[in-house]
């Protein structure tokens, strides 16, 4: 078993991620990674989620595939990004290269009461993305690493897949607005211009 | 003996048009994504999109994935469309929250089965419980059984899903696809 004292703590990650965001576009899944996205800013280039969950890496897909010139980050968590593992599947295939999903691994459902979810027991994420054919796919564990991971995120080199091993610690909530109109709406502004309030 | 050959190639049933017609509404309806788990029934669409250099088809593990993905599509100006068997829909209920709270469009096309002649008992209940339970999440539901009608029907969706900015399904009724018979093709 991992040293708990040696993991990420998940602020820090998202900070380092978010670190001179410039017109990054970021999916947050719902639960602690959407408080982490929050915690370092709220932006109306974040669209994060209060459900849909599952959704998360698949939201980013079609982004990044309307928006091919702009740079989309995907920040989810574990048992968020197990929901739905077979998108890692459907994302392979269209492997658009500004997409970056980067899954905070705690190994565990930490929103209701810090349940194991199978990556406790092993489940590799990471070899998993590798499987469907995402080959830059990494598992993260140190501070330089999720460095390299943000400037990959900020290129448009291909889609990367990283799963960050992150402290199970519970954080305090930094909500985003909840409103999902307003989310998509001010989302859609910021990226297309006033033209998206006409349409 | 010329009129007779003529008779027999009109007794012949010609290939339906509606996928044509439909490809043509979503053309015009300016769609550029297209997610889909494959039905026969969609079929000859899936390929005249594969066939557009303009569109880009998604195959999907699940339905689910199309419906954040075409939200996804959305908040990047860009529209998309479903295409799902009934059977599909039963895969993608939590995630149509997504679209109902965010007040985003979303096109469904999803075409029947468990229903007119269907003759597979395990295709019943969730294709008795499409209709259902696309509407109790909210998504606006209109079953077309005609083939006549389809193409209007679709157009009429697209109209409401994108500008109104809410969830709407096309149910092709089997009665348009037409219902295999699978003892028939048991005894083949």
């Amino acid at each position: 078993m991992t040293n708990p004292n040696a993991l990420l703590h998940r602020r820090d990650v998202v900070n380092e991620l978010l670190r001179d965001r410039a017109d990054l576009l970021v999916i947050a899944g719902l639960g602690a990674p959407n408080w982490d996205v929050s915690a370092a800013g709220d932006h109306p280039n974040n669209f994060p989620l209060w459900g849909a969950m599952g959704g998360a890496s698949m939201i980013g897909l079609g982004l990044a595939l309307a928006q091919p010139k702009r740079k989309v980050l995907v920040v989810t968590g574990d048992g968020e990004m197990l929901m739905n593992v077979g998108s890692l599947a459907s994302i392979a295939v269209e492997a658009p290269k500004n997409l970056t999903i980067a899954v905070l691994d705690n190994e565990r459902f930490g929103e209701t009461g810090m349940q194991k979810t199978p990556t406790a027991s092993g489940v590799d994420l990471a070899a998993i993305a590798t499987a469907c054919g995402i080959r830059t796919s990494r598992i993260v564990r140190t501070m330089a690493e999720v460095t390299e991971l943000r400037d990959l995120a900020h290129e448009r080199r291909g889609t990367a897949f990283a799963q960050i091993k992150i402290n199970p610690e519970a954080l305090v909530f930094v909500m985003p607005p909840a409103d999902g109109v307003i989310l998509t709406t001010r989302f859609r502004q910021s990226v297309l211009g006033d033209e998206a309030l006409f349409n | 003996m010329a009129e007779a050959a003529k008779s027999r190639s009109e007794a012949v049933p010609a290939l339906p048009t509606w996928p044509d017609e439909i490809y043509r509404v979503l053309k015009d309806a300016g769609i550029r994504q297209v997610a889909m788990v494959p039905d026969a029934g969609h079929s000859r669409l899936i390929r005249s999109f594969e066939a557009d250099p303009e569109t880009r088809v998604v195959t999907l593990t699940t339905e689910e994935e199309g419906v954040a993905m075409l939200a996804g599509a959305w908040l990047g100006g860009e529209r998309g469309v479903l295409l799902l068997q009934s059977s599909g829909v039963g895969n993608c209920i939590n995630m149509l929250s997504l679209p109902v709270i965010c007040h985003m469009p979303l096109l469904m096309i999803v075409t029947m089965r468990g229903d007119w002649g269907e003759f597979n008992p395990w295709q019943i209940p969730m294709g008795q419980g499409t209709r259902p339970s696309l509407e109790a999440m909210g998504v606006i539901v209109k079953k077309v059984d005609e083939p006549d009608l389809v193409a209007s029907t679709v157009q009429g969706a697209a109209h409401l899903a994108f500008n109104t900015w809410k969830p709407v399904a096309v149910l092709i009724g089997q009665r348009v696809l037409g219902a295999k018979n699978f003892k028939e093709l048991a005894r083949k």
